[in-house]
């Protein structure tokens, strides 16, 4: 794989119509680094990990994977190249156990899904994976439970183990704490944070600033379409610009 | 009591013939979002060359439709992938020109046949046993019957362990509930539509020559009649739903079976039922919301 950071987007704008939805959107992350995006609702920040992970082609610009031009890849070749990504709202699959939504993942990576005669066994590659994925989120307990009948926080918890098992480089995270019970929140930064500390390389949209700024090592401000600001948590909250966009009156 | 129990015997073994055909459409529809109207011409293709080969291999005999059920299988199978691979997937994601497609394959093979095999119906000859009855419990239960109830089962057991025990089968299913995520995670669902094209045609395949055991005879337009009830059977199982269709086939064909016993409204019936169902419960009986 070429060498160059972990994510480039250089002037991804995206014109629907005659609206614009992004316009001219360029940065850098660096391997191993977190980097939060935030910024109003309707800023194009969803728009944006669309756009990353393939199931929104941009208008203009491109993104690149460590130094691969993956623009005009299809979503699940930017996923074999090690992009790894949840979604807003649950992205699990409530009809399979915890233990199978891990399998299918890991599936993807191991390639068992390639062969239609393989009977998988409770102990193959793919089975311990998925066994590990899930002590990793502190869901070892819940192997056979189905995905469905989890708390809120365990899905989500599972959609994490779900993405390890792709063993992804760059993980893309929408919104990890929508919706999660406060009782369930610390467990979950947890999870993130050893996800990042492991060495991986993370964006995160997340309304929650509290959590956001404490992960975070930069944050990238989205308005009105265009990048803002992009620079350390203390920065970027100091920036006026940022202020008077993110935080209107109060500037 | 004896009436009763023969129609809801006869009921089953056309349910098992519904189910045969349902199966697929259902699966194809929870996974690819297409409902497929050339579904009823693998099965009417299947059924003429299953008996073009079975009676060359013995006409009449237990080895000719054995071999005959074989070949629908396969027929059933290649064309269905074929059509998959050559119509359905360089439209992806493309819905309705899918489904016109499939409308114009399904129009267009009926006439093919009609050329090929003429429009009347043909009279084919079966074994011995199928053309006898057994007892049960005071009720003349026609035997071949018991071969279309035999294979629907085997055929339901067969798709549950696949989808249950093989990785593909757990792609599908997977699917089934949220395509999207499924490409997230790196796995090309494509190969999985045309594995699941290829299931769906084999089960319309067998059905096909089961349906000329049934009918007794084969015809162009076997798979025509047959698909609408399958379509209805889909429709009130849930779409996307095994189990459902599975229990769906039954219940119409026996409601199907008494209403025409008893005033000969059977085909009213069923649409009557479609309708109770759409308006009480348009997901169906096992139906899944779709997000």
């Amino acid at each position: 794989m070429a060498s160059g950071p972990a994510l480039q987007l250089a002037g991804v704008g995206l014109q629907i119509g005659g609206a614009r939805i992004l316009h001219d959107v360029s940065f850098e992350v660096e391997k191993a680094e977190m980097v939060g995006v935030i910024g109003p609702n309707g800023a194009g920040k969803t728009t944006l990990f669309n756009i990353i992970s393939g199931i929104v082609l941009p208008t203009s610009g491109s993104v690149s994977l460590a130094g691969e031009d993956v623009t005009a890849r299809a979503v699940h070749q930017r996923a074999r190249v090690g992009l790894g990504r949840t979604f807003q709202t649950s992205s699990v699959f409530p009809g399979l156990t915890a233990a199978e939504n891990v399998r299918l993942a890991a599936q993807s990576r191991i390639g068992g899904a390639t062969s239609p005669w393989r009977f998988p066994r409770a102990d193959d590659e793919a089975a311990g994976v998925a066994r590990r994925c899930l002590e990793e989120v502190g869901l070892a307990h819940h192997l056979d439970t189905g995905a469905g009948v989890l708390s809120h926080g365990d899905k989500r918890k599972l959609e994490i183990a779900m993405l390890l098992a792709t063993e992804p480089e760059v993980v893309l995270l929408d919104e990890p704490m929508a919706g999660v019970g406060s009782g369930d929140v610390a467990g979950l930064v947890e999870v993130i944070r050893r996800l990042h500390a492991s060495g991986r390389t993370v964006l995160m949209v997340e309304h929650h600033m509290e959590v956001l700024l404490g992960l975070v090592d930069r944050v990238a401000v989205m308005h009105h379409g265009e990048l803002l600001a992009i620079d350390s948590p203390k920065a970027v909250m100091a920036d006026p610009a940022v202020q008077q966009a993110y935080l209107g009156a109060t500037a | 009591m004896s009436i009763l129990v023969l129609l809801l015997i006869t009921g089953v073994g056309l349910g098992a013939l519904y189910f045969l055909v349902a199966s697929g459409l259902s699966l194809i529809y929870g996974l690819m979002g297409v409902l497929n109207f050339a579904h009823g011409s693998f099965l009417t293709l299947a059924g003429f060359i299953g008996w073009e080969v079975g009676r060359r291999v013995g006409d009449g005999t237990w080895g000719g439709l054995l071999v005959g059920m074989l070949v629908g299988v396969v027929v059933g199978a290649l064309v269905a992938a074929l059509t998959e691979l050559v119509f359905i997937r360089p439209l992806y994601e493309r819905h309705i020109e899918q489904v016109l497609v499939t409308v114009g394959l399904g129009l267009a093979s009926v006439a093919l046949f009609e050329g090929i095999w003429g429009t009347d119906p043909i009279q084919i000859r079966l074994p011995a046993w199928l053309g006898e009855t057994t007892d049960v419990l005071g009720a003349n239960i026609p035997n071949d019957r018991w071969l279309l109830i035999g294979c629907a089962i085997l055929v339901l057991a067969l798709i549950v362990l696949f989808l249950q025990r093989t990785s593909y089968g757990l792609v599908i299913r997977a699917g089934v509930e949220n395509r999207t995520m499924v490409t997230a995670l790196g796995i090309d669902v494509r190969r999985a539509f045309t594995i699941v094209f290829a299931i769906g045609g084999a089960a319309a395949g067998l059905g096909g020559v089961l349906a000329s055991v049934y009918y007794g005879q084969v015809s162009a337009h076997q798979g025509t009649s047959l698909l609408i009830f399958a379509f209805i059977v889909t429709v009130i199982g849930g779409l996307g739903s095994l189990t459902g269709a599975a229990i769906a086939s039954v219940l119409v064909a026996v409601i199907q079976q008494l209403a025409n016993f008893y005033g000969g409204w059977g085909d009213f019936a069923v649409v009557l039922a479609l309708a109770l169902v759409l308006l009480f419960r348009p997901t169906g009986l096992m139906g899944k919301v779709k997000h």
